[in-house]
This record gives structure tokens, C-alpha cells and sequence, in this order.
């Protein structure tokens, strides 16, 4: 039996009041409900506050480079495919730096999951515009506001077939748990976008301000659907859904090396005498 | 002196089935059981364009390319133009007798349209280069027969065909050309250019996964690797850029695959965060980086040796690493494998500096002893010294015992949460967390470096070739090998003693295996296919001695016996 007490308790350098706390939470909870012990879980992050969110459980870590998580997360998961692999970094780590490797992971379709903590904002260095700021979010660095238009992850991830989309609230404990449940299950590549409040440089979207917009998706919604997934994914302001979006089936892309399948790359062994047929094909 | 070696020059369009006839043409004459250096030279354009493939061939040993031609094949009337200049006193130049070449002693029109379909030239081609050369008709045509087999019966027959007709119309013409002497070695020699050698080292050290981004010259080790990784269950992937191709190997590397990326320059440049990745948290990546000329995309399909203080330095930070620069096929299979035994035995980034010239040089070598070759166990590394583990388990040797996320140290499915495998690139504790304690800080610092002895205590020393105590010493590295070799040897008289000091490893240099042999010679001249002779440069850094001359070539083409010669 997996205990909550077995994930551990650690100090974090997070501010009070962060949003990441509750997502660690929520991460712990979703996997004691599945029964995954510590050491069948592999966390990849990037670099950024969120990105720490590993080391403050108990549980295998890769933590790389900003901006690369998935590239790590998908190798790691071809050569030792019995590994639950999260991603889990911020937003401008998964779409900023990282964005041409989140749309390939969506297109490979690995299976791992992605989460991300989305406080719109850049948090370890101190306040910057992210991929995910509103147009005109004003910051020290953006004192006449963010010029672009913000990154839609969860439109884009439909947009391009994803297997499994959703998007979270850090706010609700028990309702982010279970969609990281769901995203873990999910057979193929999944995001889970989750609405994180960085109560120290974005002054905008408080909890205050998901809290009182975001909405569960109602019980009838056929995620299925991707026309109606991508109205849903579009709908951002007064109200914001939370729930899966999307979900889709898709050949998962470490299926095309059968072998893996056969175990970790660790113990299978090269045999000679198929080296010595190759070098053959060369006389 | 007497002619030992016979250069053809096989020259056209490229779209003309110039490779195909080179390809089969080089194979029947390893078949044959001849030496051979092949040299090939493209343009970066897919059709059209001005390409050549220079095949020499010898009954005795050779080791270069070399610039005079004896038989040019010239496909089009551009390539007499261009190559005529190059062509030997005694040289025969091949060509359609539809392609309007002005009436020259040394240019045999043959009527290419009347013996096969235009489809078939090249084949027709490779009949009489074949007959001119005096291999026997069968073995050509069994080798073409091997190559064509899998299009299909018809294409089969209408080559082979079109071959004997190329063959007989010589024949009966009674071509004077000097045929090559009987081969003499023994005939069931392999052939392989660089690159498929590097591929091939790979495999046998037991890789596990590949990744790559194509770029030109490194692509074709990807191609050899896809012709055989379903069979020997290698994972290998195309990434979406070079920068998600080595930090997938990298996490594969790190749930214990052997891995490898390939790449040139400009690709090399996007890896080179990640190199530092991999030297931070000690996961081991073999890194092979095909030269070609810079700066900036250069010229894409030309070769040098520019590339060596970039390797060198590539990644921020200091960490340990080694640099393998093969100077021929043979080292290329051998030095790859010993490659992933220094990453894996060090955990460490290490790389493979290879340059177009051989990466598509083909040769003729004996097939390797696989008896003696012993893949990378990567779980023979991860003996238990620690519970629980410690990713970065202060040694004194500053190797950390590895383990692999899912499995104990001894590679067997974990059970318990007490085994955890946790790396950082940020600063780390022995267990793997981020931590800014400024004594930890050091000891880790430590801990990395203390490796590089261990590195140093295996590197390849440089071998030496040549007269006892030289006169003239010439050092080289990497490609260049073979060329300076060759030149060495022709510059060797009664009076001059001549020798050449070649490092198939760069780094670490280790000043006891060479520094004697450098200070002991008259005169020293280094030889490198760059315009700063970087390797000279390195040589006084580590040791302070200054080389005294040098012969640079930064043309694009490769270094040559002629060209080193020609400079003394
Ligand atoms: C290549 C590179 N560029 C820049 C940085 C500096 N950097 C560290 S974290 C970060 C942004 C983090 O923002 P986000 O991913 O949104 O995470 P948060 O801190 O908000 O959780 C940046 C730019 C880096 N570490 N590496
Ligand atoms: S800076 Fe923002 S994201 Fe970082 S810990 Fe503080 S509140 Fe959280």
C-alpha cells in the first residue's frame, strides 16, 4: 500500500501562498490513488520555480535544462517504458523555451504526461512576461505591457490531435487531483495545463480572479468531441472551463520500437552474432 | 618512381548515376581484393551541379587520395573541362561520343547511346572502366548483380547487360591502358566509409538508442544505423532539433541506454547546452561531430578540421571530457567503441571528431574481430556502495556507482522507495537534490574533475610512423593521417629521415606519450585542414612547445600526399 507519507514532506523555497504548494499536493494525492510507489514514478523538469516541484517528493527526478523536459522525458521513456514519466515545469519553460518540443511530443505522442504549472507569469527571475500573459501585461521588464498575443496551450494541443487535454485550477485540490489521475491513465501523450497563481509577480490573475472564473466542464460533456473541445479551449476571460478538454486515441509512439517493450534498454544485451550478419552485408 | 596506384575519376551531374556506378565499381574492386581510397566530392544541390568521385586503387597498401587522375569517367563535357588540368602524361579520359569534346589524344569517345538505353549509361560505364582496368567481367557483373537484386529481376538484367556490352565494345577495341596488377590481398574484405564504420563501432559497443537532426556530413551514420537498428533493437529517432536530439539521449542515457547523437558544426552549436547537461549530471552521451567547413553553415558538402577548439570548449561550466578523432575507417569502428566504454566508464560526455573526408571515404578493410569486442554493460556499473543510493557518491576516483530510475543497483526491478535515482543540473547534493551550500558546491566541483584522471589514464596515445630519430616530423591528427603518411614517405631520402606523429585522440593530451618525440626532431611541421592550425596551438598550450612550421589547407578539399609535398 502507497501511503501519502511515503511521497515525504519537504521544505520548498516557494513563497507563501504560491500556487505550486497545492499542485504538489494534488500530485501526491493522484499518485497514492493510483498506486504508484515512488520508484515506478520518473519526474522530468526544466528549470523555474515550478520546475523544483520534484525534489519536493519522494520520487525518481531528471531535473535538465530549461525548456527540454519532454525531450528527456520521451528518451527516458523509449529505453525504460515500465517508468510512469511526468514532465512537469512552468509555462514558460513548457511553451517558451520549450515550445518547438511541445508541439514534436504532441505530433510523436510519447506515453507521458505533462504538467504544467501555468501562472502566466516568469517566477524565478522575477516577473517577466511568459507565453501565457495577457496582451498588455505590464512588468518591469514589459513596463508598456507584453506586445504579443498570449500562447493558448490547451487549443493548440487539440488543435493538433493531442491525446489527452485538460486543463486544472490549483485552487481545487481534489478536482486537479483527479484530472492528474486521468492524464497518468491516459495511453499516449497528455497535458494537463493547470491555472497557478503567483502571488508575488502577477497581480493580475489572482486566485481571486481564476477562483471566481473557472468552471468545471458539466458532467454531459463529450470529450470526445473536437469541435467542441476546441470551443471550449477557445473560451477565455469571464469564464474559463476546467476538466479534459480532449481526449483522442493514438497509436503511442514507443510502440514503434516493439523491442522496448520487452523491458528496460538497461538489460538487454546486443548479440554479437547479429553483428557479425551485418558486418557480412558490407563484404 | 613506378605508378602504384591507378586514380579514377568518376565525374558528372549529380542525378547521372555517378554514385551508383562508384558504389559498385568500389565494391568489385574490394571484391577484387585490391587497396582502396575513395574520395568523394558533391555539391550541396540534389541534381545538377558539378560532382566527382575519385576511386585510387593499388595491389600494394595505400592510405591517401591523391589529385593526379589516370582514368577520368566524365559524364558530361563540364567535367573534362574541369578536370583535364589534373589528368596524369600517360591519363585516358572516357566519354560519350555525343557529348561535343574536341578530338584529343587522350579522350576515348565511346559510343555510350549505341551499346545500352540512356537509362543504363552508367552501367555501360562501369563495364568499361572494369575492362580498362583489367578486373575479370564476372566478378564486375556478380557485383552489380548483389547491388541491383533487390529492384527487381529486370533492372538486374538490363544492368548487367548494358555492363557486358560496356565491357566487350573495350575489349574489342583494344584500348591501351594499363591494366592493374594482380591483387593481392585476401578477398573477403569489407567495405565501408567512415561514417557506416562509426555506425557499425556503435552497434557493437552495444548503443541503444540514437537521435539525430540531419545535417550534412553526419546524416549517413543515421542511415546506416536505420538499415540495421530494427534487427539489433536500437531505438532511433529524427528529432525535432539537434537541442531535443542530445537531451533525448541524454534521457535515455539516463534510464540506461547506451546513446548517441550525430551531428556537424552548426548542430553541434545547439547541443552544446546539453553537453554541459550531461557533464553536470553525469549521464554519458557519445557525441559524434562530422566536420565540415564553418563558420556559420560554410560549405555544407567540403571538408576540414576547424571544428576542434569548438569541440573542445563546447559547454558551459568545467567537467570532464574526452575527444576521439579517428584517422581512418578502421579507427573510426574501434575508436567509437572505445568511446562509449570512457562515457559510460566516466559518466561523462564524450566525442567522436570526424570530418566529410572520411565520414565518406570508402576503404577496403579486413573485418573486424568481434571476438574481442566487449559491449558496454551499463549495468555492470552500478554496484551497490551506497543504500540508500547516491546518484553523486563522493568517490575518490570521482566516479559515482550509477543506477537507473526503476531498477536497484544491480539492474534489478526496484521495490522500494528507498531506491531513487535523482539528477540535477543545478548544483547537487550526493543525493541529487539542487542545493547552494558553497562546500558542497566544491567537492562536487572536485568530484568531477578527479574523473579526468582516470580519462587520462586510458587515453590513445598519438602512433608514430616513420624513420627512427626524423629529421622532419610531421604531426597530424584525425583525417589527415593517411595523406601525411604517404607524403612522409615520399619525402623520405638517404639523407632525410622523415616520421609522422598522428593523434587519433585529442584530448586529454598527455604531454609523457609524445613531448620527447616532438623536442628530439630537427624540424616539425604540423598538418591540419584548417587555417589556424588549432591543433599545433593546443599542443603548446599543454605542453608549451611550440611546432614549428605548418602545411594548413582550408580550401574544402582534403589534405593530399601532393599538397604537403608541394609545400616543404
Ligand atoms: C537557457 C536558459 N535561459 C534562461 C534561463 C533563466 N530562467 C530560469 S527560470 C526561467 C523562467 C521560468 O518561468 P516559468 O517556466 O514560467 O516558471 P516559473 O518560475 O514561473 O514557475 C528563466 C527564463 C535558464 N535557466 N536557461
Ligand atoms: S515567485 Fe511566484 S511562482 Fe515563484 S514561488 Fe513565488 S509565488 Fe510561486
Amino acid at each position: 500500500m502507497v501511503t501519502l507519507a511515503e511521497y515525504g514532506e519537504y521544505e520548498t523555497a516557494w513563497c507563501p501562498g504560491c500556487g505550486n504548494h497545492s499542485i504538489l499536493k494534488a500530485m501526491k494525492q493522484a499518485l497514492v490513488a493510483l498506486k504508484l510507489e515512488p520508484h515506478q514514478v520518473l519526474f522530468v523538469s526544466g528549470i523555474g520555480q515550478a520546475a523544483k516541484a520534484p525534489h519536493y517528493l519522494n520520487a525518481n527526478v531528471f531535473n535538465g535544462l530549461h525548456g527540454r523536459s519532454l525531450p528527456v522525458a520521451t528518451g527516458a521513456k523509449i529505453c525504460n517504458p515500465e517508468l510512469t514519466v511526468i514532465a512537469e515545469s512552468g509555462d514558460g519553460c513548457s511553451y517558451g523555451e520549450g515550445g518547438n518540443h511541445f508541439l514534436a511530443a504532441i505530433r510523436r505522442n510519447p506515453n507521458i504526461t505533462m504538467v504544467v504549472h501555468n501562472n502566466q507569469v516568469y517566477g524565478l527571475t522575477k516577473g517577466q512576461a511568459s507565453p501565457t500573459s495577457e496582451t498588455g501585461f505590464v512588468t518591469k521588464n514589459q513596463p508598456k505591457g507584453a506586445f504579443s498575443e498570449p500562447f493558448n496551450p490547451v487549443e493548440i494541443a487539440v488543435a493538433m490531435n493531442a491525446g489527452f487535454v485538460a486543463r486544472g485550477f490549483s485552487g481545487r485540490i481534489d478536482h486537479l487531483a483527479g484530472l492528474i489521475q486521468e492524464a497518468i491513465k491516459h495511453k499516449g501523450f497528455s497535458l494537463l495545463d493547470v491555472l497557478q497563481p503567483c502571488v508575488s509577480f502577477n497581480k493580475v490573475n489572482t486566485f481571486g480572479w481564476y477562483d471566481q472564473r473557472c468552471y468545471n466542464l458539466p458532467d454531459d460533456y463529450d470529450s470526445s468531441n473536437r469541435q467542441e473541445a476546441l470551443i471550449r479551449a477557445e473560451e477565455w476571460g469571464e469564464r474559463i472551463p476546467v476538466g479534459v478538454l480532449y481526449r483522442n486515441q493514438r497509436p503511442v509512439y514507443e510502440e514503434n520500437f516493439p523491442f522496448v517493450m520487452n523491458g528496460p534498454a538497461a538489460k538487454t544485451k546486443v548479440d554479437m552474432r547479429k553483428v557479425s550478419g551485418i558486418l557480412d552485408l558490407y563484404r | 618512381m613506378k605508378q602504384k596506384s591507378r586514380n579514377i575519376l568518376v565525374a558528372g551531374e549529380a542525378g547521372q548515376g555517378l554514385v551508383t556506378l562508384s558504389q559498385i565499381l568500389t565494391k568489385a574492386l574490394v571484391r577484387a581484393g585490391y587497396y582502396l581510397v575513395v574520395t568523394q566530392s558533391y555539391q550541396s544541390r540534389i541534381r545538377g551541379g558539378h560532382n566527382s568521385y575519385a576511386l585510387r586503387v593499388s595491389d600494394q597498401e595505400i592510405i591517401a587520395p591523391i589529385e593526379t587522375v589516370d582514368l577520368l569517367i566524365a559524364l558530361d563535357q563540364k567535367s573534362i573541362d574541369i578536370h583535364m588540368g589534373e589528368l596524369a602524361p600517360s591519363g585516358l579520359v572516357v566519354v560519350d561520343e555525343n557529348i561535343s569534346s574536341k578530338d584529343h589524344d587522350r579522350i576515348l569517345r565511346a559510343p555510350f547511346s549505341k551499346l545500352a538505353d540512356n537509362k543504363f549509361s552508367n552501367s555501360v560505364a562501369l563495364g568499361m572502366v572494369s575492362a580498362l582496368l583489367g578486373l575479370k567481367e564476372n566478378e564486375t557483373n556478380e557485383t552489380l548483380r548483389s547491388f541491383f537484386d533487390k529492384h527487381g529481376a529486370d533492372a538486374t538484367e538490363h544492368n548487367m547487360v548494358s555492363c557486358s556490352a560496356g565491357f566487350d565494345w573495350v575489349m574489342r577495341r583494344g584500348v591501351d591502358f594499363p591494366k592493374l596488377a594482380p591483387p593481392n590481398l585476401q578477398k573477403d574484405r569489407l567495405t565501408l566509409n567512415g561514417n557506416e564504420a562509426t555506425a557499425l563501432g556503435a552497434i557493437a559497443a552495444g548503443m541503444k538508442f540514437f537521435c539525430f537532426y540531419p545535417m550534412s556530413p553526419a546524416t549517413s551514420i543515421a542511415t546506416a544505423l536505420a538499415e540495421h537498428s530494427a534487427e539489433i533493437e536500437i531505438a532511433l529517432e529524427q528529432a525535432e532539433d539537434e537541442i531535443s536530439a542530445i537531451n533525448m539521449a541524454i534521457g535515455a542515457s539516463f534510464s540506461g541506454a547506451p546513446s548517441m547523437v550525430a551531428t556537424s558544426g552548426g548542430g553541434f552549436a545547439l547541443m552544446t547546452e546539453a553537453v554541459s547537461l550531461s557533464g553536470m549530471t553525469e549521464t554519458p552521451v557519445v557525441i559524434v561531430v562530422a566536420q565540415r567547413p564553418g563558420p556559420s553553415t560554410g560549405l555544407p558538402t567540403r571538408t576540414e578540421q576547424a571544428d576542434l577548439e569548438f569541440v573542445l570548449h563546447g559547454g558551459h561550466g568545467e567537467f570532464p571530457r574526452a575527444i576521439f578523432a579517428p584517422g581512418n575507417v578502421e579507427q573510426a569502428f574501434h575508436l567509437t567503441r572505445s568511446a562509449f566504454e570512457v562515457a559510460n566508464r566516466y559518466n561523462t560526455p564524450v566525442f567522436i571528431l570526424t570530418d566529410q573526408f572520411l565520414a565518406d571515404s570508402y576503404r577496403s578493410v579486413q573485418c573486424f574481430d568481434l571476438a574481442s569486442v566487449n559491449p558496454i554493460d551499463p549495468c555492470a556499473n552500478s554496484s551497490a556502495e551506497t543504500d540508500p543510493h547516491l546518484t553523486y557518491f563522493l568517490t575518490e576516483s570521482g566516479v559515482s556507482p550509477r543506477s537507473f530510475p526503476g531498477m536497484t543497483t544491480n539492474c534489478v526491478r526496484a521495490s522500494s522507495s528507498q531506491e531513487l535515482v535523482v539528477a540535477d543540473s543545478d548544483e547537487h547534493t550526493q543525493d541529487g537534490h539542487l542545493t547552494e551550500d558553497f562546500l558542497i558546491r566544491i567537492s562536487m566541483v572536485e568530484k568531477r574533475l578527479r574523473k579526468f584522471q582516470g580519462i587520462k589514464s586510458e587515453c590513445v596515445p598519438p602512433d608514430y610512423i616513420g624513420d627512427s630519430e626524423p629529421d622532419l616530423l610531421f604531426i597530424c591528427w584525425g583525417s589527415s593521417r593517411g595523406s601525411t603518411i604517404e607524403a612522409a614517405e615520399q619525402l623520405k631520402t638517404e639523407a632525410t629521415r622523415v616520421g609522422v606523429l598522428h593523434f587519433s585522440q585529442v584530448w586529454p593530451l598527455v604531454p609523457e606519450t609524445f613531448v620527447k618525440k616532438i623536442t628530439s626532431a630537427k624540424k616539425t611541421i604540423a598538418v591540419e585542414s584548417n587555417a589556424t592550425a588549432q591543433f599545433a596551438r593546443l599542443i603548446r598550450r599543454e605542453t608549451g612547445i611550440e611546432i614549428g612550421a605548418s602545411i594548413l589547407r582550408y580550401d574544402g578539399l582534403p589534405i593530399t600526399p601532393e599538397y604537403i609535398v608541394a609545400r616543404i
